[in-house]
């Protein structure tokens, strides 16, 4: 059984538990958030010299990678580790609510405003925190603007600890904590005669709206961008005015909503899974750009096709969404 | 890939164009092990960026470039394959799909002699022999 030190303390993982596992049994206080190895709010480093599993250093920087940081939530030790917690602590940005809108049953569009000015592009998501201490990623969709605003869009879960919080009690005015932007779902400058392909499930649209703007609005994209935009019923699908008025307003974006379950308007609505429709209806992605944002088995599934039928993998950006 | 440069000095590596070369067959022939219904089975629920790592990887050593894994890593790496029933059929069908790659770059014949060779010293180590 191998051993961890923390905080001067021995403790023992039990088999297949993690770092992070076995520290809350623990009952050491250590910040955590998406418990799946991508928000990075568990980050610590090892101390001794042996190689922590590269596993557990998915998305972490070269740097971070050499210097022995890993992420807790991923990682089973393969020999005894001495842990701490990253001499940087997290930093914390300060935002206050600027607007609260529910645009269907269970999405609601979060806008902050950033009291310092703030680097990102639109699709990289950040860390937000509330005074509870509970951490959840969320991918911005909106682009860098003077008001120094974030917009994201929250899907409200039933059991959803930050939504369900989001959606009752934080209110206009309010504070609220962020982290840094990170990720590389977003706009890439330099081929803006490429071809786009974009699709995303839920509030998957989120990052992908940012892009879609990025791409029209700031850089003049030339080249086709296809978004392709599903749900299972109406009710979860959003934006669909916003994104028709931008199909009229650019020739070259066009915007398919697809229902994979009861479908009200056969005209309006394709039929059917999302990625399997943009997919069936591109099949060569030879040269293009695929962005797949959304739920993880539709995301990864997605990246597989996608890159048979031609994408490299350097030009495919997924964004998969743990619920 | 340069056929241009087969003076006598240069290396296999650099005769079929160092990193660029790998980077331009790694795309191209991961697709074709995956579309290749004789060997897909074993990249299932695979994560695709960490193994198109593992690819460019071997593609180096294939191409006479640096070697970043030892014989015992191949070893480990393939064991559950072989548990799985991993056998020379596939392993063939991995250096079919990698020569029809090179050929598709244009590389010649006697160059994709050599980088089959240097694949074939992987074999024992891949099934565990």
């Amino acid at each position: 059984m191998k051993r961890i030190k923390f905080d001067e303390q021995f403790f023992e993982i039990d088999p297949n538990e993690t770092v992070l596992q076995s520290l809350l049994r623990n009952n050491m206080q250590v910040p955590y958030g998406c418990k799946a190895g991508v928000c990075q709010s568990c980050l610590m480093r090892c101390l001794d010299e042996i190689p922590v599993p590269s596993s557990s250093q998915i998305g972490l920087s070269a740097l971070q990678q050499k210097e022995n940081y890993f992420l807790a939530c991923v990682c089973m030790p393969e020999n005894d580790m001495t842990l701490a917690l990253p001499n940087k602590e997290q930093v914390w940005l300060e935002a206050k609510v600027v607007e609260k809108e529910f645009v269907s049953d269970n999405v609601m569009i979060l806008t902050i405003q950033s009291k310092d000015p703030f680097a990102f592009f639109a699709g990289q998501f950040v860390n937000l925190r509330n005074r509870a201490g509970t951490i959840r990623s969320y991918s911005i969709a909106n682009t860098p603007n003077a008001a120094h605003t974030l917009v994201f869009h929250i899907r409200i879960l039933p059991n959803g600890q930050f939504s369900r919080w989001a959606a009752s009690e934080l209110d206009i005015g309010m504070t609220l904590s962020f982290s840094h932007a990170q990720g590389n779902c977003h706009y890439l400058e330099g081929k803006s005669e490429q071809s786009l392909l974009l699709i995303g499930s839920g509030t998957g649209l989120a990052p992908l709206y940012g892009i879609i703007e990025d791409a029209l609005e700031n850089h003049h994209h030339t080249g086709e961008i296809h978004l392709f935009h599903g749900s299972r019923d109406a009710t979860g699908l959003y934006f669909e005015t916003k994104l028709d008025e931008l199909s009229q307003h650019h020739a070259n974006f066009h915007y398919t909503p697809c229902l994979s379950g009861v479908n009200p308007d056969k005209h309006r609505y394709t039929q059917g899974r999302v990625n399997q429709i943009a997919l069936e209806k591109f099949t060569k992605l030879d040269g293009w750009r695929v962005y797949l944002c959304g739920q993880s088995d539709m995301v990864l599934q997605s990246k597989r096709m996608a890159y048979l039928q031609g994408a490299a993998l350097k030009e495919i950006f997924a964004d998969a969404f743990l619920s | 890939m340069s056929d241009t440069l087969n003076t006598a000095n240069a290396t296999l590596f650099e005769q079929l164009g160092g990193e660029g070369a790998v980077n331009a067959a790694v795309d191209i022939f991961y697709r074709k092990v995956l579309m290749d219904d004789r060997i897909n089975r074993f990249f299932e629920g695979v994560d695709m960026d960490k193994q198109a790592v593992k690819q460019k990887a071997f593609l180096t050593m294939a191409f006479g470039g640096p070697a970043n894994y030892s014989g015992q890593d191949m070893r480990n790496g393939h064991a559950k394959l072989v548990e799985m029933g991993l056998n020379d059929s596939h392993f063939d069908a991995v250096v079919e799909n990698l020569a029809t790659t090179l050929t598709e770059l244009g590389v010649s014949d006697a160059l994709i002699g050599q980088v089959a060779a240097i694949a074939e010293t992987t074999r024992v180590d891949v099934l565990g022999k």
